[in-house]
């Protein structure tokens, strides 16, 4: 295996607010590797974005923003590292990518100032060499005539241009880890393709682990290579992408799997009945047990944990242990 | 650009005739007229007429109108009719006061309101904070010519740290002009640099909100460059538009706080000229001031076009 680039060790983010503490991150744990894409699935508000923002220090800067576990970065923790230490990994060696490029490059600057910045802040590049790099790397992420493009203003382009544009920025100071942070929602399908495709191609030519995060089952299939799927905060299965979708373990994964729908398939869909639980209060067992429909007494009372069920495909659900016992 | 600011000078010429109708007419609602206001209490009907001829105060208004119009085209705004001095040079001597009067107060409103608003913004809900909304508050709401009195009272009466009142131009005496416009200045200027650090605190808190700002947060600058290069230049857009509208406010404040504290500007003359009805002396002053409101809304738009790449000309 290659070498580990992230760890997260029992991660923890809680918010307090008014209503009380909300447990937006309660104990995850992954790995990832060097050139690996790991995904992160799960529905609006589970958490996938706020344990992103934990690793990329984003979080827990403020008073009400607590979070407990480790962080390890290429086998350092830091999780209790200064702020400035943080600063200096941040852009230079772990990068983020938001949903939104229509609004994450700065309006009154050209695109070519925004990726030259990293170079200079980082690495103390001069002005101009920084410009070389940024027309390099609109070059690389595909941008016709980049030494033209260089100098226009984010309104210039479009919004698959954009993205292209945050993606070189992300990727000017070649980070070992790249955080995409549903990087293709906000763009319509055929430009979905093209920037899942360019993320692909980019992986391979710089090694740089990708964390995914996503609520399509579609562009994990496309572009990753083991996925976690997260739900209220916890993470409920874990398992290379061919394993999940051929074998999903967990109640929620089965759910969401079909709910995708099928071409030329005539089968209704299903959906997963109820909402998720409120993070204010949640259940104290099983998290999902409200929703599913194999819920046993066990799952109200006690929270299951993420084992391994078979060659490291791993699902927290009773369920499975009571298969193997059957068994 | 050039042809922009040449067809923004071209659209500004029908404002300002507008304004001139307005000033024209207006001023000759008021009751009493110049001839009036200059016979006094020796007035009688044969002088009156004799004067309103020699005025040309007796012709239909719509014909005053047009000689008058006719003659500001060819740069000549008559005479005062009291003084007899032509209204352009009493004019110039008095603008320099006006200007200096505004530029100190829009100096020390945006020395202190840009970087407190925005401190302020940074540190939402901290002591600082509440602090500047306070005095921002205090600032709109107390009017400029009861500060200016009570600075007098304060100031010149009690600690008598700053003449009351009068002025010594720069030219003469440099230190002296400056304690003779301190206290104008800070009066005219506060309430305008509480509603400059109320914008700048809004527009900043909304930008540092942007996901651009958590972009930079993420490309890991520092917090400096966050709030100088990447938050600052966004947050001045509304700031610039409101500045804009409050020059106006300053030139119309200048009224007020120059008669408060004696000072020979515009503001003075004006009042002047109203009260003894003095026709040429009102208008012209009118139109200078309109003229002056019109290039400042000009620049605006073009400091526009500097922050905002999306706006171009």
């Amino acid at each position: 295996m290659k070498e580990v680039v992230l760890e997260v060790k029992n991660l923890k983010t809680h918010f307090r607010t008014r209503k009380g503490i909300v447990k937006a991150v309660d104990g995850v744990s992954f790995k990832v590797h060097k050139g690996e894409t790991f995904a992160l699935v799960g529905e609006s508000g589970c958490g996938k974005s706020v344990t992103c923002m934990t690793i990329m220090g984003l979080i827990g800067r403020k008073k009400n923003e607590v979070v407990e576990g480790d962080i390890f970065f290429k086998g350092r923790n830091i999780t209790n590292i200064s702020k400035e230490e943080r600063r200096k990994l941040r852009g230079k060696n772990m990068s983020i990518i938001f949903q939104d490029p229509m609004t994450s490059l700065n309006p009154v600057y050209t695109v070519g100032t925004q990726i030259a910045e990293m170079p200079i802040i980082h690495e103390g590049k001069s002005q101009s060499k920084a410009k070389e790099i940024a027309v390099n790397m609109l070059k690389k992420v595909g941008i016709p005539s980049p030494d033209k493009r260089v100098d226009e203003y984010p309104h210039q382009f479009s919004g698959g241009m954009r993205q292209r544009g945050v993606i070189g920025m992300s990727l000017a100071c070649n980070p070992e880890l790249l955080i995409a942070d549903e990087p293709t929602t906000a763009l319509d399908v055929t430009i979905q393709a093209q920037i899942l495709e360019l993320l692909r191609k980019l992986k391979e030519d710089t090694e740089s682990a990708i964390i995914m995060i996503t609520h399509d089952l579609g562009v994990v299939a496309e572009v990753s290579d083991s996925v976690g799927v997260m739900y209220a905060g916890t993470l409920v299965e874990k398992a290379l992408v061919k394993e999940l979708f051929k074998k999903p373990l967990h109640p929620y994964t089965k759910g969401l799997l079909k709910s995708i729908p099928k071409p030329g398939s005539k089968e209704r869909l299903t959906i997963i009945e109820g909402q998720p639980p409120d993070l204010h209060n949640a259940p104290k067992g099983c998290k999902f047990y409200p929703r599913c429909s194999y819920a046993m007494d066990k799952c109200r009372e006690e929270m299951p944990k993420l084992i391994e069920i078979e060659n490291g495909h791993k699902a927290a659900c009773w369920l499975n242990e009571v298969n193997k016992n059957g068994k | 650009m050039l042809k922009y600011v040449v067809k923004r000078i071209l659209m500004a010429i029908p404002i300002l005739i507008g304004i001139s109708v307005i000033a024209f007419f207006l001023i000759r609602l008021v009751p009493g007229d110049t001839v009036t206001a200059l016979l006094g209490v020796n007035y009688n009907e044969e002088q009156a007429l004799i004067l309103r001829a020699k005025y040309g105060l007796d012709k239909p208004l719509v014909v005053q109108y047009f000689i008058w119009l006719k003659n500001v085209v060819a740069g000549d705004f008559g005479n005062s009719f009291f003084t007899k001095e032509p209204v352009l040079s009493a004019i110039a001597d008095r603008l320099p006061v006006t200007l200096q009067l505004m530029f100190m107060s829009f100096l020390y409103s945006i020395f202190i309101a840009i970087p407190l608003g925005t401190i302020a913004a940074i540190k939402r809900n901290s002591a600082i904070d509440y602090g500047a909304s306070f005095l921002g508050l205090l600032g709109v709401s107390v009017p400029n010519f009861w500060l200016g009195t009570l600075f007098i009272l304060f100031f010149s009466l009690n600690l008598k740290w700053f003449p009351s009142g009068g002025f010594i131009s720069f030219l003469e005496d440099p230190v002296q002009n400056l304690r003779y416009m301190i206290m104008p200045s800070v009066a005219l200027g506060t309430a305008v640099g509480a509603v400059v650090m109320r914008m700048t605190r809004s527009s900043m808190l909304e930008v540092l909100g942007q996901d651009y700002i958590k972009m930079a947060e993420a490309k890991g600058v520092t917090d400096r460059r966050l709030i100088f290069n990447h938050a600052l230049k966004n947050s001045f857009i509304p700031v610039v538009t409101v500045l804009g509208i409050q020059m106006g406010y300053l030139l119309g404040g200048s009224v007020v706080i120059e008669k408060i504290f004696s000072l020979p500007g515009v503001g003075q003359l004006s009042l002047q000229a109203i009260t003894n009805r003095d026709y040429a002396l009102m208008q012209g002053c009118i139109l200078l001031v309109a003229s002056g409101f019109v290039i400042i809304n000009l620049l605006v738009d073009i400091i526009y076009a500097f922050l905002n790449p999306k706006i171009r000309y």
